[in-house]
């Protein structure tokens, strides 16, 4: 049991503090705030990019190994597409799934660090430092996803370079970003350990590219697999990618990004609604 | 935590002293809204810290145990963020930022990253985030600790400056008995998650019956001084780690 005050001595800083800001405030409050964090985000990179280097490495891998060679096979079912071709949506959609699952253990560093206290004292929406972070996830993928097409240019991947295309890309990347990086702050908020942490991401992590579409057509799948493939919101991102980057247009595009909106949506209010439980 | 019960007043200084595991930063986390409060009540300038919240924040400045300042960002950018979140207008963020800057003698630095700062360095810039939005009550977790002399003398020093200038309200934590009692005007010492006394260095010295006793001897007095004392396995790590960073 606890009992304490600190006395303010002032009627009207209380009569102040305790008028409550108007809805259309606090939605513009949210919104600035989650850029600035966006914007904090964004200076680090900036500070250090060493990071974007590091992590070209692996979809670079998949494209010029695991790719070259599967397109000699011709094992796999792609609908009259090159596989390279085929798998190069899949391989960015993967790539960004692989930053963004790992950003969660960004808040319990902060919060080893004093960082997260410090900010939770501040008079800022929790909620903001949710999509401040999601933002943040996106524009790291952003160079993640130039990194995966000017390789594909370089290999000579037949792109379908439309403006119309690689805008919806990049949006699709963004969006991407920004849910796996919100299902990850809510596996940090839930296991609050890194150890914890770096065990669950790399339980999830396979799983997820495995039972998806990125790298072989659902239809070749079993029931069970498609089942799951059809819950895993990284098939809804590589159909939308796949449409964009080899058809120009996906098949399902509307119903794709619904879906991929509706999951950062519920995500973000889960996680906006328990960041705090972090501290606990 | 069990019973506490205090009260501090508008303009002083006042020092939460106490071992490793008493409670200190359990109280500081309560007052400043990171966790609820399982009974009781706490309140800051009347307002409920489980009911008003986001309006205490908007009072509160605060600087926690560890170096909280981002290492991968600048000394400026650190400021820069803060004041953007606390919502300041661009011209009045880049007035105040200049001015604690200069406060703090850290205005050579501010382009530099934190993470080549020193300890010192770093809890001054803390500081100058945590009195962005000049705050009515600045909470400080241990500001001063594995600081060396010279850079413990320098926080007090800007502290005493900035409560001059401000009349601010200063509720701190610290370790160090010497800096408790030549800059807080009262303190409470915690023990075992209760207060286990309350006051001034005069009434402390008059509770345990010595008109001569330093701080240090009440606080002995008022702990005991067993092998026991000095917080558990998890206390002594964290510990350990904060020291580490300033390294």
């Amino acid at each position: 049991m606890m009992s304490g005050s600190f006395a303010s001595g002032s009627s009207d800083l209380t009569k102040e503090l305790t008028c409550a800001p108007g809805p259309i405030e606090q939605v513009r409050a949210y919104i600035h705030d989650a850029l600035v964090v966006g914007e904090m985000e964004i200076r680090k990179l900036r500070h250090d990019p060493t990071e974007l280097l590091t992590r070209a490495v692996q979809p670079a891998l998949w494209l010029l190994v695991f790719g070259q060679a599967f397109s000699r096979i011709r094992a796999i079912p792609t609908g009259g597409v090159n596989y390279l071709t085929f798998m190069t949506p899949g391989i960015l959609a993967q790539s960004v799934m692989f930053i963004a699952i790992f950003y969660g253990l960004n808040i319990i560093w902060d919060r080893d660090a004093g960082i997260l206290q410090k900010f939770l004292v501040l008079p800022v929406p929790r909620a903001a430092f949710v999509t401040g972070k999601g933002l943040g996830a996106g524009v790291r993928a952003l160079s993640q996803a130039a990194v995966v097409l000017l390789l594909a240019l370089a290999l000579g991947v037949h792109l379908h370079w439309s403006v119309t295309s690689v805008l919806g890309s990049l949006a699709t990347v963004i969006l991407g970003a920004a849910l796996f990086a919100t299902l990850s702050m809510l596996i940090a908020i839930a296991v609050k350990t890194r150890e914890r942490f770096m065990g669950m991401g790399q339980v999830m992590t396979m799983p997820l590219f495995f039972a998806s579409n990125a790298i072989y057509p659902i239809q070749i799948m079993p029931d069970w697999l498609r089942w799951v493939a059809r819950f895993n919101p990284l098939s809804y991102m590589v159909s939308l990618l796949r449409g964009y980057l080899v058809t120009g247009r996906a098949p399902g595009e509307w119903s794709d990004w619904l879906i991929l909106l509706a999951a950062v949506v519920v995500a973000q209010i889960a996680a906006g609604k328990t960041y705090h439980r972090v501290m606990i | 935590m069990d019973g506490i019960d205090f009260d501090v007043q508008e303009g002083e200084v006042f020092g939460l002293l106490g071992p490793n595991g008493a409670g200190k930063t359990t109280t500081i986390r309560l007052l400043t809204t990171l966790i609820p409060p399982t009974s009781g009540e706490a309140r800051i300038a009347g307002l409920d810290v489980r009911r008003d919240g986001a309006q205490i924040r908007r009072l509160l400045g605060y600087a926690p145990q560890t170096l909280s300042a981002d290492g991968t960002l600048t000394g400026y950018e650190n400021l820069l963020i803060t004041a953007k979140l606390l919502g300041l207008p661009k011209v009045e963020s880049q007035r105040r930022i200049a001015r604690i800057l200069s406060l703090l003698r850290l205005e050579e630095a501010a382009g530099q990253l934190v993470r080549e700062y020193s300890g010192g360095m770093v809890r001054r810039l803390e500081v100058g985030q945590a009195i962005l939005h000049q705050p009515r009550l600045l909470i400080l977790d241990e500001p001063t600790v594995g600081l060396d002399p010279t850079a413990r003398h320098a926080i007090w020093g800007m502290l005493a400056e900035l409560r001059l200038e401000t009349g601010l309200t200063i509720l701190i934590t610290t370790h160090y008995m010497e800096e408790a009692e030549a800059y807080c005007d009262r303190v409470a010492i915690m023990n075992h998650g209760r207060i286990g006394a309350i006051g001034t260095l005069a009434q402390l010295r008059h509770r345990v019956g010595r008109e001569d006793a330093s701080l240090e001897d009440v606080f002995t007095a008022v702990t005991g001084d067993t092998l026991e004392s000095g917080g558990d396995f998890h206390d002594v790590r964290q510990l350990r780690k904060r020291l580490q960073r300033f390294d």
